[in-house]
């Protein structure tokens, strides 16, 4: 007996190449959706159009020159780079650091997390659709920060401004009052943008339940920073191994329950919240003195030896691997990316969902293409 | 004088000049809307919007048509060539149609017809035609989503649309738009049709593919939707000029049958001037309503969207229907048409908030350490 088969109209899943020019993809990103209707089945990621070599080139530096290519890896969070870059030598040199230098460090590195999850929550709305609304209020809070960054530093974005040792000079007389009126300013910030988003029915359908990791499938992709505090773990290297002055702050880390889109954007909320905590704490204690070392040799010739220095970035752990063979310029220098690794989790994310959700997915991972590439 | 008045009564000439002012005054409203939204837009983001062309930047619409009209007109090698340099039309044209049926003023329309709800529905339905063949015909994957999803988009939300607008014409017991205006004397729609004009706007705001409805065009995901092979001239008709213009059409419709039209609560017979001034009072304030959530609001799903309209707009159409009939066939007074409304509406407004609402802020371990 000869049974007809029954044919439905036959579908085919199309190929959806996202970037490297696209608004979703904040930067040079590249990911190739395969869609079936609007679901997205399967997802490709193309990364390394901004790769710069820059560990290859910071092998061709000595090691203060090296430091500018943090700036240019991490470019949104460059004093946490910066800091990361600079302890890191500084352990393998032995070089004891004063006290009102950690200080001026602590302050601009949470003041620049502050700026980097603004720069996060603005781009994630225009993600979600928001007609550049949150985008032009955490902009001009932003740039409330950025002025005060380039005042100290003199640059707006590369500030290379941090040295093994210390810092490269004294912060201006009215730097504490200046800061004191941005930690005011910014409270006043989030609480806007919070008010016009978090709570957003919209918002919240968008979000909630979107993109959700679940805390040991975090720690096995290797997850840091928000994204995996979001996920219910509450792993914060400012705690679990202080570094610099950061055992003598009290401040709450932010933990997610759900790991989902909704929960990363709260964590980095709260975080900020924090960060304006530590910073009136370190305003308070900031001692006066010296900024750099008495007798900081001009050129630094460390011992020979490894060192990893690994610290909290507003992206997660970002980490400096420093060999030396004797010499002005480190043997090897390799930077552990903490949004290349978040990213990795990418696939498990963004696969059952709609093509609308890949791009909020894409943008709660907060990546910064020059940190990933290098 | 009296050849020159014959030749104005001519139908064909009286219909002509009829069309023409209507079409310079459409291109008028265009322009202007793409300046006033850029400016007030602007400044719910805090920007000054455009400054330089002119004093305060009047004159950027100007440069903006100068700058569409000199680009070049780009064409895919592989778009399908009809389909593509026909799409803007398509959309454009009924766009356009609609603004025949319109009333302006109490004695001022270029055809007073008599199911001109009716016309006016039907026709303002049709662009959805230009979104799909622009999206088929540019072959582009983002463009063939968008135009899939403006598709299912603008398909849908016709039917509690137009059932709100049933509704409404139910109370009116007319589908003649100046009837309609007149029905309503000093207290308009709006006062009895709470619920209904919930309907009508949330369907007027998806109509016009804007925020929180721009999935079809979802700038941060397909990068402009059906248009985004667009460029130049092309790009000006099938998306400026079309939504401008339905923009224009839908609140005129909106202020005519909801908001009383020409008629205000003081009193009549104030003129017709007086009259223009307050149906584009009423269109603008819509205008702006629409501009202001442009401004604020996130984008919906495309699952989210298809759900809010088949799931809650069209139930509540058909509840706002089943209690103006009752009330209707009970002859109750119209102040219970108000209460039934206005109740159903905060039902329904209640049951978004409570399935929605978050409860509580993001959980917060404090681990204290020695200093």
């Amino acid at each position: 007996m000869v049974v007809e088969e029954e044919r439905d109209l036959e579908t085919i899943d199309i190929h959806v190449n996202v970037g490297p020019q696209h608004p979703a993809t904040h930067g040079v990103f590249r990911m190739v959706l395969t869609v079936s209707g609007e679901k997205v089945v399967d997802v490709v990621p193309h990364i390394g159009y901004m790769h710069r070599g820059a560990e290859k080139l910071s092998e061709n530096m000595d090691y203060r020159q090296a430091l500018i290519y943090q700036d240019r890896t991490e470019y949104l969070a460059q004093f946490n780079a910066e800091m990361c870059y600079v302890m890191a030598v500084e352990k393998l040199a032995g070089i004891e650091v004063p006290e009102r230098a950690e200080y001026i460090r602590v302050i601009l590195a949470e003041l620049n997390r502050i700026t980097s999850h603004y720069m996060f929550v603005g781009a994630f709305a225009t993600d979600l659709g928001v007609y550049g609304t949150i985008f032009t209020y955490a902009f001009r809070e932003r740039e409330y920060i950025q002025e005060l960054f380039e005042s100290v530093s003199g640059d707006r974005m590369m500030y290379g401004y941090f040295r093994p040792g210390g810092v490269v000079w004294d912060v201006s007389a009215d730097f504490k009052e200046r800061v004191r009126w941005l930690c005011k300013q910014t409270r006043v910030g989030i609480n806007d943008i919070e008010r016009l988003l978090t709570r957003n029915e919209i918002f919240v359908a968008r979000c909630r339940d979107i993109g959700a990791i679940a805390a040991e499938d975090a720690i096995d992709y290797g997850l840091s920073g928000p994204m995996l505090r979001a996920s219910g773990v509450p792993v914060d290297l400012r705690r679990e191994e202080p570094y610099s002055i950061y055992d003598r702050f009290d401040f709450d880390i932010p933990v997610g329950e759900r790991g989902d889109v909704y929960d990363r954007y709260l964590v980095r909320m709260e975080e900020m919240r924090q960060s304006v905590r530590i910073v009136e704490q370190a305003l308070e204690q900031m001692p006066e003195g010296p900024v750099l070392p008495e007798k900081l040799p001009r050129r630094l010739r460390p011992p020979l030896g490894e060192v990893y220095m690994r610290t909290e970035n507003p992206r997660g752990e970002y980490g400096i691997y420093l060999v030396s063979k004797g010499g002005e310029k480190p043997y090897r220098l390799k930077i552990r990316s903490s949004c290349f690794c978040n990213l990795m989790a990418l696939k498990e994310m963004v696969v059952g969902h709609y093509v609308a959700d890949a791009v909020i997915i894409l943008g709660s991972v907060d990546i910064v293409l020059g940190e990933v590439d290098r | 004088m009296s050849q020159l008045g014959d030749f104005f009564d001519n139908v064909w000439v009286d219909a002509f000049w009829r069309l023409l002012v209507v079409l310079v005054l459409m291109v008028v409203v265009v322009l202007v809307l793409t300046y006033v939204e850029r400016k007030v837009i602007g400044r719910i983001q805090m920007r000054l919007g455009p400054m330089r062309t002119g004093p305060y930047g009047i004159l950027q619409p100007i440069a903006d048509m100068i700058k569409v009209l000199l680009k070049e007109d780009l064409r895919p090698a592989t778009a399908d060539r009809v389909a593509f340099e026909l799409a803007p039309f398509l959309a454009f044209v009924p766009a356009f149609l609609v603004l025949v049926a319109i009333p302006f003023t109490e004695g001022w329309g270029v055809r007073v017809l008599s199911l001109g709800l009716l016309y006016f529905i039907a026709v303002s339905g049709l662009p959805v035609l230009g979104y799909i063949v622009a999206g088929w015909g540019s072959d582009n994957k983002y463009a063939l989503l968008g135009a899939m999803r403006s598709a299912a988009q603008l398909i849908s939300y016709e039917v509690p649309f137009v059932l709100a607008v049933l509704a409404l014409s139910m109370l009116a017991g007319s589908l003649n738009l100046v009837d309609i205006v007149e029905r309503q004397g000093r207290v308009p729609f709006i006062v009895w049709q709470p619920l209904g004009f919930f309907i009508f706007l949330t369907c007027v705001i998806s109509d016009l593919t804007r925020r929180p409805f721009d999935t079809a065009a979802a700038e941060s995901e397909l990068v402009g939707g059906p248009w985004i092979e667009f460029s130049g001239i092309r790009w000006s008709i099938l998306y400026a000029l079309t939504e401008y213009t339905s923009m224009f059409a839908l609140t005129l419709l909106g202020s005519l049958i909801f908001l009383g039209g020409w008629d205000w609560p003081l009193g009549r017979d104030l003129g017709w001037w007086w009259q223009l001034i307050l149906i584009f009072t009423k269109t603008a304030s819509l205008i702006l309503f629409i501009m202001w959530a442009t401004a604020t609001f996130p984008r919906v799903r495309v699952d989210q969207l298809m759900a809010f309209c088949w799931k809650l707009l069209l139930p509540l159409a058909l509840v706002q229907i089943f209690l103006n009939g009752l009330i209707l066939v009970y002859g109750w007074p119209d102040w219970t048409l108000l209460l039934t409304s206005g109740l159903a509406l905060a039902v329904a407004g209640y049951v978004i908030y409570a399935t929605l609402r978050v409860r509580g802020p993001v959980r917060t371990i404090a681990l204290r350490s020695g200093a």
